[in-house]
């Protein structure tokens, strides 16, 4: 709704994708539907404790077992991987200490999954068993036994960021009033429908992988490191994908095995993952517990906050230094808020990595942030969409954080939900409730995970024969990467998506890309493929104006002709002309990081800007709650195509559903309470309310076309709206994800008894921050003439 | 992925047959019929046989008499739930088939199999790896309860939603064995053990539930879970009712998944009987069904909401079959929970 299309011929249209009547027919192939000739399976043995050491492992009964090809252990694959580069602290498989129930210790091949699966069980392990850490306040303490990684601390701290920008204290000193709340996020797992699944082959001394993943280069760097061989020895890609959301991103274990077992036996392996292993492979949501105080006038205006996190983060690093930052990062892009100070710590438990989700690092403070700010407009007495608005960052201006907003529909954005959903005018009534919240989301991070100076992305074309194929490194991930590539060439050599061939994440054949992780890949494989696409057109229209005789302002581009000529006959016409066809773009974000450690989490070339209404019922006896609608409107800068943003809009809406009412990553007795897809509650589609979303184009400056994200920043708002509405029902607040009807019963018991009238964690831990690296704020005003550097 | 274990599939042509197999083989062998609950549950090693015996030769049929209706054991959830006549008499009884798990476990799933469908527990219903991490349970390969450690048995829950509403409607079952047949009132079918749950012999086969005819009887099935899309009952209340007007003159409340077998609130059924239904007899009765029932740390949510829950279901459903005739009952209480 409400994309516009003008000036384009491709661009702004709701077109189906490329690969979806192959997807919904069962013919695209998934990396489980391989089965090249004498495959052998893999399965891998796990930990069954959260915390030992590993005394001996005994393969023996296992490889005598017929039908087994190969049994490797970490002797066999030492060399320690991680995503960060300050984080390189897993191992393929542990032979020495484990750390969560289901870390990897040994893997076996097999002639088929069930005789794998039985030598796996032959295969005895002595552990000396150590205590286990499981929540924040004992990651905070001395530990027992030892401590789970030996990096990072005091305790099981693995990281400690303390920044202050701007004079906090004074801004504290000038509010009117402040108010101090402390918030719960529990974690949850991005449950993508396709388990993860990777087939590898060794032939002529090279390793070819097939995997689902979201980024074929990360797992080729990982690959060349543990395996010590050289990059040009192993090709990675990415075969069809059945959703990630952030639970890809990081190379796993299964990933190296696989290739590993392929150079040992040199037969193809393959290794599906189970439903339960993909809930210990994780890197899903941290759980995180949240204070914040904040000042603010008489009007309603911020003058300082303060907020501290605490992050669960598992067994090990992955995205986890980021995480960290991540959520203290964002809350400046959507409030304007001119002191802020923020203290983040990450500790180690021992369960199941988390690391980036949908919203990566920033659903939880948002959840945080927006019903803070509600409680505050109820104690100063305004009304809480009016004290947010007052608050509104405004478009072209810098945050205090240095962070760089340039286009922003925040308040179009609220209009458009506030208007549609009758927000204001809403009845009030006991059992049934509104809430309203906000967000934004970056546009890809403005740097890269380890420190390099190549491009984000690069695009390659080659028109030969008519044919156009355009190749580069994005991973279609079900978000729509590949129709949005096809449909910028398209549009810049004047023909259909349809007539675009697409070569995607493959190391040997596409450049490079990032990968599809912080809602990138449009922003940045976008502005490479215009790149390469104008490029590409230039050579076919000056071909065209050559044989016209005309100059090129008079050749037309469009409608599968270049000038007098049919697109086949100019390509000819420009092949004679220049040689093969070819041309590249790439694109690097600017440089607008700020000048202090830590800069580099945050900074983004464009912030996507949600807001959401969400209509509930929640019955105050039971405390179960009924969603009956939920608006939405999402600045996406510029829809390239609209079918695809009301999909990843919906689809986020969904999440933020399921997380805010049931998703929970719980434990028990040391193990993952229910790595089941029945037992773990996410909502099916027949749980779903009607969603209205609305579009909202504000033609970013640096966008490909305007355009900016839509994959994540959509699901932040959706949070603290269920929460707020259920407090707009019932007079109380749940300060905890997620709201389950029992911690509402409870909530409204401690009303009845005179109690404050909420349910929520009673404190924050005292945590051993480091002094804050103070930073002074940048000016506040861009200069509109040159929004790309600082 | 998880693969099931290799067996043999024996398709017997009569029930006597299948229970001659099933009695040759003891322990050995278990009967399939839709298969939705088996299957699973042979993938996570809860069940380790040798041979499945298949029961499809199970008649389809449902027979709509004046007396009873004769629902044969093999006929889906999703055909029972559809059943004119079962929907227009024995309301209850096609609400509950049609609230069992999801659309394609309907489609296959059998009554049959419902009644005998396994009792739950959420330290079993886990992988053979899981359950190994963990430590085994008495139910499957172990020594002690893990949900009540000083307890001598297994709690698991009873899950089954037709079983209380057959119950609720007095049904009997035909259980056929290889020497003959007999007819069991649904209730005895059941024990209150979560490991032998079920008072059959192993080697017998439910051929079919009747449901007699009670001049005026009404009934409703409430059912609380999580997602209305696909999960097992956390608890549910099974209502046949008949009134005089207002007045109560036959009552049977069964729970669901509150115990390991589905529970009769007799107490309630005699306290209602004789009284005029209205908002404070339906809450004192429901306040006595609830008490008996004793949710454990074993299901999803918390089992003090659970039990606080079991009233607010109790009351639902008596006000739901007793609006069912178009009667002048209270105003529904609270929400469906469906
Ligand atoms: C995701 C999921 C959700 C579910 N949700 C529910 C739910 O909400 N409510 C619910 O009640 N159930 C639920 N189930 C369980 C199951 O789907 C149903 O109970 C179904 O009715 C079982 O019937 P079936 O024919 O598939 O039985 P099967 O799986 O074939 O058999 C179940 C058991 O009964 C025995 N059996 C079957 N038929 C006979 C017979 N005629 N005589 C003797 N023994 C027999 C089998 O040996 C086996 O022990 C769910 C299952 C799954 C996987
Ligand atoms: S109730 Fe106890 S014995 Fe029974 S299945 Fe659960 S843990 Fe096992």
């Amino acid at each position: 709704m409400g994309a516009s299309n003008n000036g384009f011929s491709v661009i702004g249209k709701p077109l189906p994708k490329p690969d979806a009547v192959s997807k919904v027919t069962g013919r695209a192939i998934y990396a489980d539907d391989m089965l090249p000739a004498r495959t052998l399976h893999c399965r891998i043995l796990r930990s069954p404790h959260p915390h030992a050491r590993i005394v001996s492992i005994d393969t023996s009964a296992a490889r005598r077992m017929p039908g087994v090809q190969a049994v490797i252990t970490g002797a066999d694959l030492p060399i320690k991987f991680g995503i960060l580069p300050v984080t390189q602290d897993e191992r393929a498989l542990e032979h020495e200490k484990v750390r969560y129930v289901g870390d990897p210790i040994a893997a076996v091949a097999a002639v088929d999954e069930e005789i794998a699966a039985s030598a796996c069980d032959a295969i005895s392990v002595e552990y000396e068993v150590l205590e286990p850490v499981m929540s924040i306040d004992e990651a905070l303490v001395e530990t027992k036994d030892e401590r789970i990684q030996d990096y990072g601390g005091p305790n099981n701290i693995h990281k400690l960021v303390a920044l202050e920008f701007g004079d906090v204290d004074a801004g504290f000193a000038r509010a009117d009033h402040t108010r101090e709340d402390v918030f719960f996020f529990q974690g949850n797992t991005h449950l993508p429908m396709e388990q993860h699944s990777a087939v590898a082959t060794f032939v002529d001394g090279r390793v070819t992988l097939w995997s689902s993943t979201q980024v074929v280069h990360y797992v080729h760097r990982a690959l060349a490191k543990v395996l010590e061989l050289p990059m040009n020895r192993i090709r990675v890609i990415g075969a069809a994908h059945g959703g990630g959301f952030g639970g890809k991103t990081d190379p796993f274990a299964h990933e190296i095995i696989v290739s590993k077992l392929a150079m040992l036996t040199g037969r193809p392996v393959k290794c599906t993952l189970t439903r339960e292993e993909v809930f210990y492979a994780h890197r899903g949501r941290h759980p995180v517990l949240m204070w914040v105080r904040t000042g603010v006038t008489k009007d309603g205006r911020i003058t300082a906050m303060h907020f501290r996190s605490a992050l669960d983060g598992g067994a090990y690093g992955s995205y986890g230094v980021a995480s960290t930052f991540y959520t203290g990062a964002l809350q400046t892009v959507t409030y304007d808020i001119p002191a802020y100070r923020f203290e983040g710590c990450r500790v180690f438990t021992n369960k199941p990595p988390c690391g980036p989700k949908r919203g990566h690092g920033t659903p939880q403070p948002r959840f945080a942030l927006e019903l803070h700010l509600e409680k505050i407009a109820h104690d100063i007495g305004l009304d809480p969409v009016e004290l947010k608005q007052r608050n509104f960052v405004k478009p072209m201006t810098r945050t205090v954080n240095w962070l760089r907003v340039t286009s922003c529909g925040l308040e179009e954005c609220t209009e458009r939900v506030l208007n549609a959903s009758g927000f204001r005018k809403r009845e009030k009534k006991r059992g049934h409730g509104m809430g309203f919240a906000i967000s934004s989301y970056l546009s890809g991070a403005g740097t890269a995970i380890y420190w390099n100076d190549m491009p984000h992305s690069e695009v390659q074309i080659k028109v030969d024969r008519g044919g156009v194929t355009a190749y580069c490194g994005a991973m279609d991930i079900g978000q729509g990467s590949d129709s949005v590539l096809a449909a910028i060439v398209a549009e810049e050599l004047g023909i259909q998506p349809a007539d675009v061939r697409l070569v995607t994440a493959d190391t040997d054949t596409t450049p490079i890309d990032l990968g599809s992780y912080s809602s990138r890949v449009t922003f940045m494989a976008g502005n490479a493929a215009i790149q390469a696409a104008r490029k590409m057109r230039e050579m076919l229209v000056e071909a065209a104006a050559a044989k016209m005789g005309a100059p090129v302002e008079a050749v037309a581009v469009g409608g599968g002709r270049i000038g007098d000529f049919s697109f086949e006959d100019a390509s000819i016409l420009a092949e004679a002309r220049f040689g093969t066809l070819t041309s590249a773009g790439s694109y690097t974000p600017p440089k607008i990081a700020g000048p202090y450690k830590g800069s580099g989490v945050g900074p983004s070339p464009a912030y996507s800007y949600s807001a959401c209404v969400v209509d509930l019922d929640a019955d105050p006896r039971t405390g179960l709650v009924h969603l009956n609608k939920v608006w939405i409107a999402h600045d996406v800068g510029r829809a390239i195509n609209p079918l695809l943003v009301e999909g990843q809009v919906e689809g986020s809406v969904y999440m933020g559903l399921g997380e805010a009412l049931m998703e929970e990553q719980e434990f028990r007795k040391g193990l993952h309470k229910w790595p089941s897809m029945l037992e773990y509650k996410s909502p099916t589609f027949l749980d779903m309310p009607e969603v209205e979303t609305f579009i909202v184009e504000t033609v970013d400056p640096e966008g490909p076309y305007g355009a900016k994200e839509a994959g994540q920043g959509p699901l932040l708002p959706v949070i603290p709206a269920v929460s707020s509405a259920v407090f707009d029902a019932l007079g109380v607040w749940i300060d905890e994800i997620p709201v389950t009807p029992e911690k509402i019963v409870e909530a409204l018991r401690r009303k009845e008894k005179g109690e404050a009238a909420r349910f929520g964690p009673a404190r924050f831990p005292s945590i051993p921050y480091p002094a804050c690296i103070k930073v002074e704020p940048p000016a506040k005003e861009l200069d509109r003439a040159a929004p790309a550097s600082i | 992925m998880l693969r099931l274990p290799r067996f043999k599939y024996l398709r017997p042509k009569t029930a006597r047959e299948a229970a001659r197999m099933a009695s040759e083989l003891g322990p050995k062998a278990m009967f399939v019929a839709g298969g939705t609950d088996l299957f699973p549950k042979l993938k996570r090693r809860q069940f380790e046989v040798e041979a499945l015996i298949g029961l499809d030769f199970l008649s389809r049929q449902v027979r709509a008499g004046a007396d009873e209706a004769e629902v044969d054991a093999g006929v889906t959830l999703a055909s029972a739930a559809a059943n004119e006549h079962l929907s227009a008499t024995f309301s209850g009884y096609a609400e509950a088939a049609g609230v069992v798990s999801s659309p394609p476990l309907r489609n296959a799933g059998t009554i049959g199999g419902n009644l005998c469908v396994d009792t739950r527990c959420n330290y079993y219903d886990m992988t053979y790896e899981w359950r190994k991490a963990i430590g085994f349970c008495m139910k499957k390969d172990g020594d002690i309860c893990l949900v009540a450690p000083s307890s001598p048995r297994c709690w698991a829950v009873s899950s089954s939603d037709t079983g209380p509403m057959a119950i609720a409607l007095e049904g009997m079952v035909t259980l056929a064995g290889a020497d003959g047949e007999r007819e069991l009132p649904v209730a005895a079918l059941y024990r209150d053990d979560g490991i032998d749950y079920l008072a059959k012999q192993p080697s017998e086969v439910l051929t079919s539930l009747r449901l007699p005819v009670i001049e005026g009887n009404q009934s409703a099935y409430v059912k609380l879970r999580r997602r209305g899309s696909i999960d097992f009952p956390i608890a549910g209340a099974a209502v046949a009712l008949r009134l005089d007007g207002a007045t109560v003159t036959r009552c049977r409340i069964v729970l669901s998944a509150v115990a390991s077998y589905p529970l009769e609130a007799r107490a309630a059924d005699d306290f209602l009987t004789g009284k005029t239904l209205d908002e404070e007899t339906v809450r004192a009765a429901a306040e006595i069904a609830a008490k008996p029932a004793k949710p454990l740390d074993n299901a999803d949510l918390t089992h003090f909401w659970r039990k606080r829950m079991v009233r607010v279901v109790v009351e639902q459903a008596l006000a739901a079959a007793a609006t069912r005739g178009g009667g002048s009952m209270v105003k529904l209480l609270g929400q469906h929970p469906g």
